[in-house]
């Protein structure tokens, strides 16, 4: 009996242990809750997969923006374990001190999430770390693309892409660290068509770090969604030839086509090479042009603002005309030197008597001072000079001055041309048409853009309207023409007058200051002009619009102290229209001279 | 074809032991399957570079050695036993000279190979061995010496056991304690082997400072309650000096006689490190293996902790986290069900034998797979520390497969006499 006692002992202490077990496993299993997240955690990976950028490219498919392979290196801290730093030091070419930097960041960004580690590590780098990936737990390489330029032109206009800051995420959660966005230019201005969508691959990982395969089939992936390509309105030759133009000198060149207000080519010099600003030299380079003196960031066509000079007399031209203030055979004598206010004269080359067509291609400064004083000083219309003024304002306004377009171009300058408001206040609600006559021929308080001048013309050549100026025609495809901005935008100007300004365009080639823009076989109009610089010497100013009878190009053209119109500026919009309209420069002794030309 | 044999010669053999034997044999290389499956790959299930096309085999040939003792007359089993332990003992010194080393213990023969672990078969033959002594020993010295003797048949086996430093085998031998037991043991000694158990664990959590702290209270407890019994006083006082020097010596060996790795594991049970990347690295991704199955786990073939292995030795010593992640509280629940089932199978068949030497045999049997069943799966999920034995019929191996299925149907065969 005492060992049937026994028997029963035994089976009794299995069972208290069995309880035990099962407790434990109950607890462990079912109502512990945090093993099944540290298991998700252990095995899992998530992998963002970056799509590669739109490419973009020019109006005639010529590849302006592509992309390159480039990889990043990730760290997860929770999965770290202990690694050999000097050998990863080594093969980074980093110290230790930045290796234990960069884990202590990136633990404060997340413990569980993969922070950059060193981003845009070489090919070589790379072959060389996927094969020792087991050695650095915690660690793995993502694969990246880099923005990569075949031409090193249209920087500002391009723009650039850089990694997201705190504020980028802030504002749109699609964005996360270290992903790249658009910061400038088409890149800034069609992020969300370029950047493609984000994919994710939830990945298996062993143990020692590596890649065991796609988890749960891949139930879980996102594909990644390439980016949209963008054609440009960019003609990359024109852009180019103009870059080459005015390398060495100060100023901006805006071509515009008028009938779809499509930018051919917008050139702010000086400029730099687009490909500075990729990859791991891009701070240093980035530091490097902002400190330029030389200002190469800074977009002149769009945000320096400069007085329009004598070109400005061609709306004010068509305003007076529009006015009835006067007709095409209005005749206005310049003598005594120039436009006499009281003692002080606005100079000028005693040019006898002139019509606007004689006033436009001599330039003369008493016909369009006299014209714009009778402008503002038309009481039949309007009882003050403050109604007055106010009713040139809108007309300029009519044609594109003193407002930002807003289409796809950043940060575009308004320009200012100060409201009648202004000059009530300033001179104490005691002036006239004389007070501000200097603005007749483009001097004076009114700023404006190269972009705007352009414009202008563009207003000129389509007898009365323009299209918004942009740089992007069609987005996917390049026929998928893009219809955002279409619309015509009329001023206030009826057509017959711009044939008249036209018509003064086009002797200010044939027999006037401008004679140095025409182009054989072409028929080409154009106006120059000196703006006035208080700082230094004045800057050359051309416009151009060609053919002039169809026209199919215009083009604004400055060049900071320059001096006259007619040296610099007028054969460079030439040059620039000849390579446009004719695909190629016949004049290689001019070409070559304003090349070499050097205004610094 | 063997199946029929099976079918024929089972009428007198106990079916119940025979199902549960093959229920759990087929969890094991269910589960071996799953932790070398690899989701992107083929996975043909006759693949013998794989450990689940090698236990195919080892199945196999052990359902051969089933056949071969259910054939043969259990007489040459009782007969044999002693030349059976000798044999496997003179194996294990073998092994001590020409040995290899697999995971820090010298405990295996190669062979081409196939790697074979002699104490799996030791196991075995001291069951025998033991069996036949107690049955037939019956000389007048024999009698007094009994338990000393028995005590030498699993002596000399740990010795060298431990001389290979395999200390988790030498604890297996620990289980015929549940023999002893039921074989008359005096229930005092067991409970002195208890409390001595307790000590060193006291002593290895803590430390010897408190043990001596401990054992002082307890000391002046019994003098102030003895103070009038002389014999009492002095009986106490040796006690306590004996139960002080114990507590010394376990640190001593603690801290002389195990390895490093060993120390880590004892200190990582009690609790005395929390490093989840370091020592206490693989208990951390058992339990993390074993509690994300949850109540129904994640699906046969998708478990990600075992296959990735986040856990070590999956198919082998820690084959339980599989069953645990991929079945969840369900399939653990199954495990033990059979486990004990079997367990408690043998044992009542041992009580009802007219041949004692069945009934010793059977309880030195149960014993061995206790020990096993709840040292294996104990170490999984943290309630001992960690010793490389296999969960039995279930684990991958050959040795281990053999052995056990040997010593089960050495019981089947005997019981049907």
């Amino acid at each position: 009996m005492q060992e049937r006692k026994r028997y029963y002992i035994v089976l009794v202490a299995l069972g208290l242990l069995v309880l035990v077990y099962m407790i434990r496993l109950f607890s462990l299993q079912v109502l512990n809750k945090t093993y099944k997240d540290k298991a998700e955690k252990n095995a899992l990976r998530y992998i963002t997969e970056h799509p590669a950028r739109g490419l973009i490219y020019d109006r005639n498919d010529s590849l302006l923006v592509y992309n390159d392979a480039a990889y990043d290196l990730m760290v997860v801290p929770n999965e770290l374990r202990r690694f050999d730093t000097a050998e990863l030091c080594r093969v980074l070419d980093i110290t230790k001190e930045v290796v234990e930097k960069r884990i202590e960041k990136a633990i404060k960004h997340s413990k569980i999430l993969p922070s950059l580690f060193e981003q845009q590590i070489s090919k070589e780098d790379y072959g060389y770390l996927q094969e020792k990936m087991y050695e650095f737990p915690g660690f793995f390489v993502q694969n990246r693309t880099l923005r990569s330029y075949p031409n090193p032109i249209a920087a500002h206009i391009l723009g650039y892409v850089s990694e997201v800051n705190e504020q980028d995420m802030e504002n749109d959660s699609y964005y996360q660290l270290g992903d790249y966005i658009g910061k400038s230019g088409i890149e800034k201005a069609y992020e969300s068509v370029l950047r493609g969508v984000k994919g994710k691959r939830v990945v298996l990982v062993d143990v020692h770090n590596r890649e065991m395969g796609s988890y749960d089939n891949g139930s879980e992936d996102v594909v990644a969604v390439p980016g949209t390509s963008i054609w440009s309105t960019l003609d990359m030759k024109l852009q180019r030839y103009g870059e080459e133009l005015m390398q060495n000198k100060r100023g901006s060149i805006v071509a515009i086509e008028p009938k779809t207000g499509e930018i051919l080519c917008l050139i702010s010099s000086p400029t730099y090479d687009p490909n500075l600003l990729v990859g791991k030299a891009r701070p240093k380079n980035y530091g490097a042009l902002l400190q330029d003196p030389k200002k190469p960031l800074f977009n002149r066509a769009l945000m320096a603002s400069y007085p329009p000079g004598s070109t400005f007399k061609l709306a004010n031209g068509l305003i007076a005309l529009q006015e009835h203030i006067i007709t095409p055979s209005t005749v206005y004598s310049c003598s005594g030197g120039g436009y006499h206010i009281g003692s002080h004269v606005v100079h000028c080359h005693n040019c006898g008597g002139l019509n606007i067509y004689t006033a436009i291609q001599r330039s003369c400064n008493t016909y369009f001072c006299r014209a714009y004083y009778n402008i503002l000083s038309n009481r039949k219309k309007y009882k003050n000079i403050n109604e007055a003024y106010t009713a040139w304002l809108d007309y300029m306004y009519s044609m594109g001055f003193a407002q930002k377009y807003e289409t796809d171009l950043p940060y575009e300058l308004k320009g200012s041309i100060p409201s009648a408001d202004y000059f009530d206040k300033k001179y104490n609600h005691s002036w006239n048409g004389n007070t501000v006559v200097s603005m007749g021929i483009g001097q004076g308080e009114a700023a404006v853009t190269p972009l705007q001048m352009a414009n202008m013309l563009a207003v000129i050549a389509n007898k009365g309207y323009y299209i918004k100026p942009h740089v992007v025609r069609a987005i996917g495809h390049r026929d998928s023409l893009m219809t955002d901005y279409s619309e015509k935008i009329r001023s206030k100007i009826d057509a017959q007058h711009f044939v008249t300004v036209l018509q003064g365009m086009k002797q200010v080639v044939t027999s006037g200051t401008g004679r140095g823009a025409q182009i054989d076989g072409i028929e080409v109009a154009g106006k120059t002009g000196t703006a006035q610089n208080p700082h230094g010497a004045d800057h050359s100013v051309f416009a151009l619009i060609a053919p002039a009878n169809d026209p199919k190009i215009v083009i604004f053209c400055l060049v900071e102290n320059g001096g006259f119109g007619a040296s610099v500026a007028c054969p460079i919009a030439s040059l620039m229209a000849e390579m446009y309209l004719n695909g190629e420069v016949k004049r290689e002794d001019l070409q070559k001279r304003m090349k070499e030309l050097s205004f610094r | 074809m063997y199946g029929d044999t099976l079918h024929r010669n089972s009428r007198g053999f106990d079916a119940r032991l025979i199902i549960q034997y093959l229920a759990l044999v087929i969890i094991g290389w269910i589960t071996i399957y799953s932790t070398c499956y690899t989701p992107d790959g083929a996975n043909p299930i006759f693949d013998f570079s794989q450990a689940y096309g090698k236990q195919l085999m080892w199945i196999g040939t052990s359902f051969l050695i089933a056949t071969v003792i259910l054939l043969i007359d259990s007489k040459i089993i009782q007969h044999y036993a002693y030349y059976f332990y000798v044999f496997c003992l003179l194996l294990m010194v073998l092994v001590l000279f020409v040995g290899t080393e697999i995971s820090g213990a010298k405990a295996w023969i190669k062979i081409g190979s196939f790697s074979i672990q002699p104490t799996e078969f030791m196991k075995v033959a001291t069951a025998l061995a033991l069996a036949k002594f107690f049955n037939e020993g019956k000389t007048s010295s024999e009698r007094r010496y009994k338990w000393l003797i028995a005590l030498g048949l699993i002596g000399v086996p740990v010795v060298v056991v431990m001389l290979q430093h395999d200390a988790g085998s030498a604890l297996v031998f620990a289980s015929f304690v549940i023999l002893f037991y039921r074989e008359g043991l005096s229930a005092e000694l067991l409970l002195v082997g208890l409390i001595a158990a307790f000590l060193a664990v006291f002593t290895l959590v803590l430390n010897e400072t408190y043990a001596v702290a401990l054992l002082t209270a307890v000391f002046i407890f019994f003098m102030v309650k003895n103070r009038t019994q002389k014999k009492k006083i002095r009986r106490n006082i040796i006690v306590y000096v004996i139960s002080i020097l114990f507590c010394f010596s376990v640190n001593m060996i603690y801290e002389n006689v195990f390895e490093p790795h060993q120390k880590e594991r004892i200190d990582t049970i009690f609790g005395k490190t929390s490093d989840p990347k370091g020592a206490d690295f693989n208990l951390n991704q058992s339990k993390i293996a074993i509690g994300s199955g949850g109540m129904f786990g994640k699906g046969y073939l998708k478990g990600t902790q075992t296959k990735l292995k986040f856990v070590p030795e999956q198919s082998t010593d820690f084959i339980f986290c599989a069953i645990g992640e991929e079945w969840g509280f369900m399939g653990t629940l199954v495990v033990f069900g059979l486990f004990i089932m079997l367990i408690v199978r043998i044992l009542s068949l041992a009580e009802k034998q007219r041949a004692p030497f069945t009934r010793y045999y059977g309880y030195g049997i149960a014993g061995i797979i206790i020990v096993h069943f709840f040292i294996n799966i104990g170490m999984t999920i943290g309630l001992v520390p960690i010793i490389g034995i296999p969960l039995p019929f279930i684990s991958y191996g050959g040795s281990s497969l053999w052995s056990f299925t040997t010593m089960l149907f050495i019981f089947i065969k005997m019981n049907d006499n």
